[in-house]
C-alpha cells in the first residue's frame, strides 16, 4: 500500500475522540448451546474507520459480526448507531440502518448475473424489471466507488475476487453506511488482497465504516486504524492507530503466549521417491483439466503446489487419493500403481489426504468427533468406540479443538475447529502406517496458534519421514515450508523452483499465468 | 387414413394439455421456490371431486371451479407447513400427500362414484374462425379454461424472468442463505409458492372432472396425470413457455392408443402406448436423481432441501 493511501484514509475523525461511534455494541452476550460465543462485549466503530476483529479460531468474531447485521439477536446487551440504540431484529433491519456484512461463505445466487445479484431484495425497484436499466445503475454505483465490475456477466464464472466485489457492490447499492468483512482475504490471492484493500480506502475516504476481520496478521497491521482482540468470547486487547502494533504482539494478544511459526526446511537429504506422477492429464466434460504433470516426492521432503484455486489443484490431490481416474498417465505410492484403483487400494499404500472441502469430503458433518475418527481407524464389523476414545479426548488436547468432547457433533464446530478435527485424524495415522501426506489449504481459516501446531506437526511427519504434498492457495505458507515448489495454472505446471531460492514476485507472477523468466 | 380423426385427435392434446399445464405450472412455481411436492395426484384428485361436488349441488361450474382451486390449495398447504414450517423430509410429505389426497378424494367420492355432472364447460366457438379447416377445431374450438392455461404460463413465464418478485422466487430456490441475507423471509416465500402451487393444481384438476371426464371414477379420472405433470417439469427444465409445448406432446401421446384404435391401427399394442407417459417419468425421475443432469437441466439447487439458517 502506498503512503499517500495510509494519509487519505487517516480522516478527520481520529484525531477527535469525541466524534460519536457509527455503530456500537455494549456489553453483548450471545450464548449457544455449551458455549459462551461473547461475554459482555463492547465494540465500536467511528466513520471513516477500518476496525479490526482478530481473534483464534472459534473466539466468537463471526457471531459479534452477526449480531451487528441483525443476523443472530443478542442474549443481553445493546447496539446504538450515531448514538441512539437500535434493535436489530433481522439482516433486513440491518441494511435499513446502513449495515451490511459481507460473509465468509459469499452469498450470491451463482446463476444470476452481477446486476440481478446486486438488486435481489432492494424494494426501491419497479415491479417490472428492464434489464439495461439495471445494468447501468448498478454500473453507476460500482463506478463512483472504482469498483471495476462487470454488470451483464454470470455471477458463477467470476473469480473469487470478483464474486467478493460483487457484494461490496451489493452493500454499497443497498446504501451500507457500515460494511462487516468476515475474514475477506482468506480466498484471495496476493493481488486481489491489495485490490480489495485499495477498495476499502476508497470507502473509508467516503466515509464509510469498515468492521474487518482476519486472522492474518501482516494484512491486519496494513490495513486497521483500531483492532480489538478477541479470545474466548471476552474482549482482551485493544490497539489504536495505523501500524501501532506489530504482529509479534497482536499475537500474543490473541492467543496469549508467543508464537513461533515453522519455517523449516528438511536439512537432511531425503530418501526414495515416495509418490511418483507420470504424465498425468484429465480432461473432465472436453476441458483440460490437468495436462502431462510429472513428478517425483520423496520421503522425507515437503513439495508444494502454488497456485489459484480452480487451476487443477483439487483434480490433482483427488486423482493422487484415488478418488478420480485420469484419462492417461499414471500415480504409484511406492512403486504399486494406484491408477484406477480407487481410494481404499491407495489408502492401503499407506496414503493420507486432507481435502480441501473439509464437511462436505473431510468429514460427516452429522457424525460426532469421535465416529469421524472412526472412519479411518476402525475396521471390526461392530463399532468399537471405547479404544478410540482415549485418542479422540487426546487429539482434542492436543490441536487444542475448542469441543464439549468426543461426542461434539462435527456441524457445531466453528470453521477452524473443523479443520483441525480433520487434520487431527489425517496427521495421527491410520490403518496403515502413514507414507504419503496430501494436504490441500491445510491451515485455511485457521489462527495462529493453530496454523503453529498445524505446521509444527508437518513438521514432524517431514522429519519422521513421511513424503508430504503441500498444495496450498496460501503463498507464504508454500514458501516458507517446502522443499520444493511447483506452480500450478490452468492444469500445467509453470514453474518450478526450490524452496530456498523461492522468490514471491516470481512465483506470484506465475501464479497469475505470467511467463516467468525461463522454468528453473 | 381418416384425416379427419387426426385433426380432432390435435384437437384433443391440445384439450389434455390444459390439465398438464395446470399442475405442471402449480408444481413449477413450487418447485422454483425450492419445494418439492409430490402429492400433485393426490391434489388433483381430491380437487376434483370438490369440484365435482360443488358443481352438482349448485348448479354453477364457476363455483366448482374455485371450490376445487381452493381444496387445492388447502392441501398444498398441508405440504407448506409440513416441509417449511416443520422442514420435515419432502420426499416423504408428499407421498404421504398422495396417499391422503387419494383416500379423501375416494371418501368424498363414494356417493358420487359414476355419476355424471349436468353442466360442463363447453368450447367456445368463434364462429367463422372455428370452422377453418384444420385450424379451427385445434386453435378455435376450445373451451374457456385451455386458453386460460396457455395465458397463465405466458404471464408466469414474464413473471418469473422479468419481474422483481420472479427474480426472489428464483433466487429462494437456487440460494435461500443469500435470499435470507437480504432479509427477505425464505419461509413466507415458499409458503406463498407453494399455496399457489396449489392453487393452479386444483384448478387443473377440477377442469379435467369438469370439461374433461364429466363424471366421476375413482380410479380413472386422473389416471397418473399428476405424475406426467412432474415429469413435465422436469422436461421442460423449469420453464413455463417450454412447459406448453411439452404439455401438448404429452397430451398428444395419451390420447395417441385411441386414436389408434379409431384407425384400428393394431401392431403397436396400446398396452405399451398407454405406458409412454409414465416410462416418461420415470426418466425424469432418474434424470433428476442425478447432480449433474440435474444441474444442466436447470433444476433450482436447493430443490427438496430445507432451510435452516443457523446449519453449517
Ligand atoms: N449457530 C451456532 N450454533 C452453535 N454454536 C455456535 C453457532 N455459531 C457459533 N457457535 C459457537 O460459538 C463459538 C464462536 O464461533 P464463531 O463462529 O463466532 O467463531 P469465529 O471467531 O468466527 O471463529 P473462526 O475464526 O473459526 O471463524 C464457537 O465455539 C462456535 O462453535
Ligand atoms: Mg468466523
Amino acid at each position: 500500500m502506498t503512503n499517500a493511501s495510509h494519509e487519505v484514509a487517516k480522516g478527520p475523525h481520529h484525531a477527535s475522540g469525541a466524534a460519536p461511534s457509527a455503530l456500537s455494541a455494549h456489553s453483548i452476550v450471545k450464548r449457544f448451546p455449551g458455549v459462551l460465543a461473547n461475554d459482555s462485549v463492547d465494540f465500536d466503530v467511528l466513520p471513516g474507520e477500518v476496525h479490526t476483529l482478530l481473534g483464534e479460531n472459534g473466539a466468537g468474531k463471526s457471531t459479534l459480526a452477526a449480531m451487528l447485521c441483525g443476523l443472530y439477536q443478542p442474549d443481553s446487551g445493546y447496539i446504538t448507531r450515531n448514538g441512539e440504540r437500535i434493535a436489530l431484529s433481522s439482516p433486513r433491519a440491518g441494511l435499513h440502518h446502513g449495515i451490511a456484512m459481507v460473509h465468509q461463505h459469499f452469498r450470491l445466487v451463482e446463476r444470476f448475473t452481477v446486476a440481478e445479484n446486486v438488486i435481489l431484495g432492494s424494494r426501491d425497484l419497479s415491479y417490472k424489471l428492464n434489464r439495461s436499466e439495471l445494468e447501468d445503475k448498478v454500473a453507476a454505483v460500482a463506478d463512483s466507488y472504482g469498483l471495476p465490475i462487470e454488470p451483464g456477466a454470470t455471477v458463477g464464472e467470476l473469480s473469487v475476487g470478483q464474486r467478493q466485489r460483487v457484494e461490496i457492490v451489493k452493500a454499497l447499492y443497498q446504501g451500507a453506511e457500515i460494511l462487516l468483512l468476515d475474514e475477506p482475504t482468506a480466498v484471495l490471492v496476493p493481488a486481489e488482497v491489495e485490490k480489495l484493500f485499495e477498495n476499502v480506502h476508497a470507502m473509508t475516504r467516503a466515509g464509510k465504516s469498515i468492521v474487518f476481520i482476519s486472522h492474518k496478521l501482516g494484512e491486519v497491521v496494513e490495513i486497521s486504524d483500531r483492532v480489538t482482540v478477541l479470545r474466548n468470547g471476552r474482549v482482551t486487547g485493544h490497539v489504536s492507530g495505523r501500524g501501532a502494533a506489530d504482529t509479534k504482539e497482536l499475537a500474543r494478544l490473541m492467543v496469549g503466549r508467543d508464537i513461533e511459526l515453522t519455517t523449516q526446511r528438511a536439512s537432511h537429504a531425503t530418501g526414495h521417491e515416495v509418490l511418483q506422477i507420470r504424465d498425468l492429464s484429465l480432461t473432465v466434460n472436453g476441458v483440460s483439466v490437468l495436462s502431462d504433470i510429472s513428478f517425483n516426492v520423496h520421503a522425507g521432503e515437503m513439495v508444494g503446489i502454488a497456485g489459484v484455486a480452480g487451476n487443477g489443484q483439487r483434480e490433482l490431490a483427488d486423482t493422487i487419493a484415488g478418488l478420480i481416474s485420469p484419462t492417461s498417465g499414471s500415480v504409484a505410492i511406492s512403486g504399486s500403481l494406484t491408477t484406477d484403483r480407487g481410494p481404499i487400494h491407495a489408502r492401503e499404500l499407506g496414503l493420507a489426504y486432507v481435502p480441501e472441502d473439509r464437511l462436505g469430503m473431510g468429514l460427516v458433518p452429522s457424525m460426532s468427533i469421535l465416529d469421524n475418527l472412526l472412519l479411518t481407524r476402525d475396521r471390526h464389523i461392530v463399532v468399537d468406540r471405547t479404544t478410540v476414545r482415549p485418542e479422540a479426548a487426546r487429539l482434542i488436547e492436543q490441536f487444542e479443538i475448542k469441543a464439549n468432547g468426543p461426542d461434539h457433533v462435527a456441524r457445531k464446530l466453528s470453521g477452524g475447529n473443523a479443520q483441525k478435527v480433520l487434520l487431527a485424524r489425517e496427521l495421527s495415522g491410520g490403518r496403515t502406517a502413514t507414507k504419503l501426506l496430501v494436504v490441500c489449504s491445510p491451515t485455511r481459516g485457521l489462527d495462529v496458534g493453530a496454523i503453529e501446531t498445524v505446521r509444527a506437526l508437518l513438521d514432524d511427519a517431514r522429519s519422521a519421514g513421511q513424503a508430504i504434498l503441500l498444495i496450498s492457495e496460501d503463498l507464504d505458507e508454500v514458501m516458507s515450508l517446502s522443499d520444493r515448489i511447483f506452480v500450478l495454472y490452468r492444469g500445467s505446471v509453470v514453474y518450478e523452483t526450490p524452496g530456498e531460492s523461492a522468490q514471491l514476485s516470481t512465483v506470484g507472477a506465475a501464479m497469475a499465468g505470467l511467463q516467468p523468466e525461463g522454468k528453473s | 387414413m381418416n384425416g379427419n380423426i387426426w385433426v380432432l385427435a390435435s384437437a384433443d392434446s391440445v384439450a389434455i394439455a390444459t390439465t398438464l399445464i395446470l399442475a405442471a405450472l402449480g408444481a413449477l412455481f413450487t418447485e422454483r421456490a425450492g419445494v418439492l411436492n409430490l402429492g400433485i395426484e393426490g391434489i388433483l384428485l381430491t380437487s376434483a371431486i370438490s369440484s365435482f361436488l360443488a358443481a352438482d349441488s349448485s348448479g354453477s361450474i364457476w363455483l366448482g371451479l374455485i371450490v376445487g382451486s381452493l381444496v387445492g390449495a388447502l392441501l398444498a398447504g398441508i405440504h407448506a407447513v409440513l416441509s417449511v414450517v416443520l422442514r420435515a423430509n419432502q420426499i416423504v410429505a408428499g407421498l404421504a400427500l398422495v396417499i391422503f389426497g387419494t383416500g379423501l378424494a375416494n371418501f368424498l367420492g363414494k356417493p358420487a362414484e359414476g355419476k355424471t355432472v349436468t353442466t360442463i364447460i363447453k368450447p367456445l366457438s368463434f364462429g367463422p374462425l372455428s370452422d377453418i379447416p384444420l385450424i379451427g377445431p385445434i386453435v378455435f374450438r376450445q373451451d374457456p379454461i385451455t386458453y386460460a392455461s396457455i395465458v397463465i404460463a405466458i404471464v408466469s413465464s414474464l413473471y418469473l424472468f422479468r419481474s422483481r418478485p420472479g427474480l426472489e422466487l428464483r433466487a429462494t430456490g437456487d440460494d435461500p442463505a443469500t435470499v435470507d441475507a437480504q432479509g427477505l423471509s425464505v419461509a413466507s416465500i415458499r409458503i406463498r409458492y407453494t399455496l399457489f402451487g396449489g392453487l393452479l393444481v386444483g384448478l387443473g384438476g377440477s377442469w379435467l372432472m369438469l370439461a374433461q371426464s364429466a363424471a366421476w371414477h375413482q380410479a380413472a379420472t386422473t389416471n397418473g396425470v399428476g405424475w406426467i405433470a412432474l415429469a413435465l417439469v422436469v422436461f421442460a427444465g423449469w420453464r413455463p413457455m417450454r412447459l406448453i409445448f411439452g404439455a401438448i406432446l404429452f397430451g398428444f401421446t395419451l390420447q395417441l392408443p385411441f386414436t389408434l384404435q379409431a384407425e384400428q391401427i393394431t401392431f403397436i399394442p396400446s398396452a405399451l402406448m398407454q405406458m409412454l407417459p409414465y416410462l416418461a417419468t420415470l426418466i425424469a425421475l432418474i434424470a433428476l436423481s442425478r447432480p449433474s443432469t440435474r444441474n444442466k437441466l436447470g433444476a433450482p439447487k436447493s430443490l427438496g432441501i430445507p432451510f435452516v439458517r443457523d446449519e453449517r
